[in-house]
């Protein structure tokens, strides 16, 4: 258990999380206008998101589908009776005065999720609820001097709020909870979790506490939208609530932001009104009564998600819980590993996954749906170590190559003579050139500097142009020094 | 049930109705006497029922498909200030 | 030429197929009669180029023979619903010069059915009273008068402009929305027919909301077929509306025939009110007889919740009303108060933009929403509501149709009432509980008081058999052969 050791003993975080997830869906939550990112200002406004008086909401059958998989998903109950209630209170991006969110009877209930921690250990967060709401549109205070912009574009976005038990006990669980259901949105297709969009953002509720004792005032920040910034928070808070106590102050409960550029958590300017956001049930909508045989045809639409594809890796492939957990984090990398792995040895396929494949793509700065070298190219690359064309170094070569050009590791081999040199009289050629012109080293490895035999190693890979089969190179170069 | 000048005030904030110090008298007034009025409900006794929000049950849906919206002239036609497609309002410190 | 405005709306709709006269002739009449009767002030906006284009296409519809369900007949509209095009303003300040970019669905279904537009009813701001004393563009006055008195008297309310043009014969029929009485209370002090369909049977889409769950629109006329033949054009279920029902639209007027013989006629015991008008108990006993005569069975029955229906209301309606009021904040349309920060526009537009009896039923409304207040107020009311749909079910288990006044009084002086808010929400006693179940309920002028104003009589039915509730209404209006000429008509 992570704790923060203050001035005056030790101190326990207490961390859950709110977590508002936009769904993928070509239409808004209640209304028929797009819900694509990054339009014109105002493009995408129905007179229902302007609200405009009159304006009647129409729940999208298919946001609630998503909602239904994502609680599946989660591993939760799913309530075949909800309400959608009106939560009210006056902002700029707010046309109607209310959002319509679920207060009592959300969609969905209580669940869990298995976090993968650093350390290779799993520990359970559980999930409290889920409910569908909307979204709000945008303010930019930043256009001018005396008036801030509003594009009601994101008003009325479908967002599913997933809130956490307060179960996390560090910033770094808190960052591998974010992690987590952002990889199962993924997977399920229900969100794009694309935080820099803004499509994924946390509210954080921390506070703290001496071990075992009560819980703490806990303070909330709002609208993080990075992993990083997140630990960042919460980690922050956490100390800023402990200087506090440790000072013998109280915590205000506030909420608050979380200022990226330096470091902090900040309160938000008070509002000398305190949200009393009057819930009731929205009387435009009548209670949302769900088919149990309709959740049970999404629930056997879900794929195999990622503890169940960990699981499945590790059996089948044999891999480390390590190597399997790194594959199945984005469902698109575990479907290319098992293309790859398919009729190949999979721990190789696993390494050159994680390892080459993965290392290029960061260096490219793109994901794996952009790859350079699709699965098959790579598979194929793989094939050519199998059969002894090439040896892992120079494979290493030729996937540098493929990288570069996008050309197949076959058309690459043909073309620049990548090919392994396995033919034994070559070798013994360059070993003898080597041993010629360096005669003084050889009667010194003679005498007994054995070590100088890796010189010879690297001199002869060098006068092959590196394509000599390691292991043949060692055998005759032993046998040639050796005097035979 | 009578209500306080600070009720009144705080419920004007909430509902952003700015009220005249001259009006809180009467506002004051005449919602106490409206609220006596309907604290008659108070006789009845309710325990164990389901409170109704509407007649109906049953939530229809739609198809999702996109069928409105791309009408920001309509949007704006009636905005009392708007700038470069957005509406505008003063502006918020936050 | 002259009295085509005191024809029927299905006297007008058999004359104009008939080739007796034209449409625009009709709407000329009419427009003429709106002149004629302005002082009433029953009308915010007059579209007379509108109503003449209109009756130039239906005029062309009717030559070839493709005569709609209305065809030709010119409607007045209370201003609550939204037209496209045409300023639209709840009779409040705070919608400024709204014009809406869209037509409600039922003004849009009454086009569709080639009826014409002539005007914008008055009404109470935001449909909120019952007098149409509280709009921002002035009282409307009753085209009754007291005998013997000359004081203006209220059209009742909130559809005061509607009822008083209908009766004024400036219109064939039109249109008001009903949330606690806002078309039978009017109706009932005007002389006129007003129905309130069930919950449901009309859309709400494009209508300014007061109190989503207890609003509907209906039609308002001088006969009660003429109130069928309006409703079938209306109604219909509408899609964009999440409360609208799919249920199919039948034809009322066709109900107009049928017997009332075998039916049992409900009498609430709990209607009989201690002190009441006994004018009212007479006349309500005249329509218990005239049924009677007709071969129905009177049965008394109980609903026993009937006084804790005003109560309830006054906490559901101003709780909705709260929060659907909350989009006039003056962003994105209607009025802009400025404020030196988006909260002071906010109070500085809401202050100035809303009258003193909407600015009172928010400030309710969200009062009994708040914090610590919900479980004594809206929740309690929200179960009475349950209660009080359960007392209507228990009743129509044995009875068709209910029979009772529709208000206490006849239409009283502008200005009186005014002492307090009770004494003012005490006019919807009997209309009231029928929107908190959803139900259908008639008003028709059933006889006059001694001062010789209407008097009307509510006829309550199930969800979604409004053709009783109209074949009821029919059997009343027949044995009651009001007069439906005043003092100035």
């Amino acid at each position: 258990m992570a704790m923060i050791e203050g001035a005056t003993g030790p101190w326990e975080m207490v961390i859950g999380l709110e977590t508002h997830a936009q769904i993928v869906s070509k239409a808004k939550l209640f209304s028929g206008a797009a819900a694509d990112f990054g339009a014109e200002p105002n493009n995408q406004v129905s007179p229902i998101d302007a609200g405009f008086p009159g304006m009647l909401p129409v729940i999208n059958r298919f946001c609630v589908e998503q909602a239904i998989k994502t609680g599946l998903g989660l591993a939760a109950s799913i309530n075949l009776v909800s309400i959608f209630d009106r939560k009210n209170y006056f902002y700029a991006d707010l046309p109607q005065g209310y959002q319509i969110s679920q207060y009592l009877r959300p969609i969905v209930g209580a669940g869990a999720i298995l976090l993968d921690l650093p350390d290779g250990s799993t520990s359970e967060v559980r999930i409290t609820r889920l409910h569908l709401e909307q979204d709000a549109g945008k303010s930019l205070h930043d256009q001018h001097p005396q008036w801030s912009y509003i594009d009601l574009n994101r008003s009325g976005i479908a967002l599913m709020e997933i809130v956490s038990e307060p179960d996390m006990r560090s910033a770094e669980e808190a960052g591998a909870y974010v992690k987590k259901l952002r990889s199962i949105l993924r997977y399920l297709g229900t969100c794009d979790g694309n935080m820099e969009e803004g499509s994924l953002r946390c509210d954080c509720n921390v506070s703290v506490r001496r071990p075992g004792g009560e819980l703490g005032t806990r303070c909330e920040i709002k609208n993080v939208n990075s992993i990083r910034h997140v630990m960042l928070a919460i980690e922050y808070e956490a100390r800023r609530q402990i200087g506090i106590l440790e000072e013998g102050g109280t915590i205000r409960q506030e909420t608050r932001l979380f200022d990226a550029a330096k470091g902090i958590t900040r309160s938000m300017r008070s509002k000398e009104h305190a949200h009393d956001y009057r819930y009731f049930p929205d009387p435009d909508l009548p209670p949302l009564v769900l088919e149990q045989e309709w959740v049970e045809r999404i629930g056997a639409s879900l794929p195999e998600l990622p503890d169940a594809k960990k699981a499945r890796f590790v059996k089948d492939y044999k891999l480390s819980a390590y190597d399997a957990q790194v594959l199945v984090a984005e469902r698109e990398s575990a479907d290319y590993f098992e293309a790859v792995a398919k009729g190949r040895d999979p721990k190789l396929a696993a390494n050159w996954v994680t390892g080459d494949l993965f290392g290029a793509l960061n260096r490219e700065g793109v994901d794996i749906t952009q790859s350079p070298v699709s699965d098959k190219a790579l598979g194929e690359l793989l094939d050519l170590i199998a059969d002894g064309t090439l040896s892992g170094r120079l494979a290493k070569d030729v996937f540098a190559a493929m990288v570069e050009t996008g050309k197949s590791a076959n058309a690459l081999v043909e073309e620049r003579g990548f090919r392994q040199v396995t033919d034994t009289g070559a070798i013994e050629n360059a070993i003898a050139s080597v041993m010629a012109a360096a005669a003084d080293k050889v009667a010194e490895y003679r005498a007994g500097k054995e070590k100088l035999f890796g010189f010879f190693v690297g001199q002869v890979m060098k006068a092959t142009l590196g394509k000599a089969n390691p292991a043949l190179l060692n055998e005759l170069l032993r046998k040639k020094l050796k005097g035979d | 049930m009578a209500l306080d000048k600070a009720t009144v005030t705080r419920i004007a904030a909430l509902a952003r109705i700015r009220v005249q110090e001259a009006e809180l008298d009467p506002l004051q007034a005449s919602l106490s006497q409206i609220l006596g009025f309907v604290d008659r409900l108070a006789e009845l006794d309710t325990e164990g029922v389901e409170p109704k929000a509407g007649v109906l049950s049953g939530l229809p849906m739609r198809e999702d498909v996109v069928s409105d919206g791309n009408c920001r002239d309509r949007i704006l036609a009636n905005a009392p200030a708007a700038a470069h497609g957005f509406f505008t309002v003063p502006k918020v410190v936050e | 030429m002259s009295t085509l405005n005191e024809l029927t709306l299905a006297a007008a709709r058999d004359g104009l197929r008939r080739k007796d006269f034209t449409a625009r002739e009709l709407v000329e009449a009419h427009l003429t009669a709106m002149a004629a009767s302005k002082s009433l002030n029953a009308f915010i906006s007059e579209t007379p180029e509108r109503a003449l284009a209109m009756a130039a296409q239906s005029d062309a519809r009717l030559a070839r023979g493709e005569a709609r369900l209305l065809e030709g007949l010119p409607l007045a509209v209370k201003d609550l619903f939204c037209t496209e095009g045409v300023r639209t303003t709840a009779a409040s300040r705070i919608l400024g010069n709204f014009i809406p970019p869209y037509e409600s669905t039922v003004t849009a279904n009454l086009w569709e059915a080639g009826a014409i537009l002539l005007g914008k009813t008055n009404l109470d701001e935001f449909a909120m009273g019952s007098s149409t004393t509280t709009s921002a563009f002035g009282n409307t006055e009753n085209p009754w008068r007291r005998r013997g008195d000359n004081r203006p008297l209220v059209p009742g309310g909130s559809s005061g402009g509607s009822a008083a043009a209908v009766a004024a014969r400036a219109a064939l029929g039109a249109l008001g929305t009903d949330t606690g009485g806002s078309i039978r209370q009017p109706a009932s002090f005007c002389g006129i027919v007003g129905l309130k369909p069930s919950y449901g049977r009309c859309s709400r889409w494009g209508i300014v909301a007061f109190a989503s769950s207890l609003d509907q629109a209906g039609p308002m006329t001088r006969t009660v077929r003429d109130a069928a033949i309006l409703l079938r054009a209306m109604a219909g279920h509408d899609p964009k509306d999440s409360t609208s029902v799919p249920v199919a639209v039948p034809d009322f007027e066709g109900a107009l025939g049928r017997e009332v013989r075998g039916l049992k006629i409900g009498v609430p015991r709990e209607y009989r009110v201690p002190g009441m008008d006994p004018e009212i108990e007479a006349l309500w006993q005249r329509g218990i007889d005239w049924l009677k005569a007709a071969g129905a069975t009177p049965v008394e029955i109980s609903l026993p919740l009937t006084h804790y229906a005003l109560p309830a209301y006054y906490i559901i309606a101003p709780a909705e009303a709260s929060s659907n009021l909350a989009r006039y904040d003056g962003v994105r349309f209607g009025l802009r108060v400025q404020g030196d920060s988006l909260d002071a526009l906010y109070e500085n537009t809401r202050g100035q933009g809303f009258g003193a009896e909407v600015r009172r039923r928010i400030m309710i409304g969200t009062y009994v929403l708040s914090a610590g207040y919900y479980d004594a107020y809206y929740r309690k009311a929200q179960q009475v509501r349950t209660l009080i749909i359960e007392d209507f079910a228990k009743a129509f288990a044995a009875v068709d149709a209910i029979l009772t006044p529709t208000a206490p009084s006849a239409a009283f002086p502008i200005g009186e009432k005014m002492e307090d808010p009770i004494a003012m929400y005490l006019n919807d006693v009997f209309t009231v509980p029928v929107n908190l179940a959803g139900l259908p309920a008639l008003s028709l002028p059933a006889g006059l008081s001694a001062d010789g104003l209407p008097l009307g009589l509510q006829v309550i039915g199930r969800a979604f058999d409004e053709e009783t509730v109209f074949s009821v209404g029919a059997a009343l209006e027949r044995a009651a052969a009001f007069e439906p000429r005043g003092p100035r008509g």
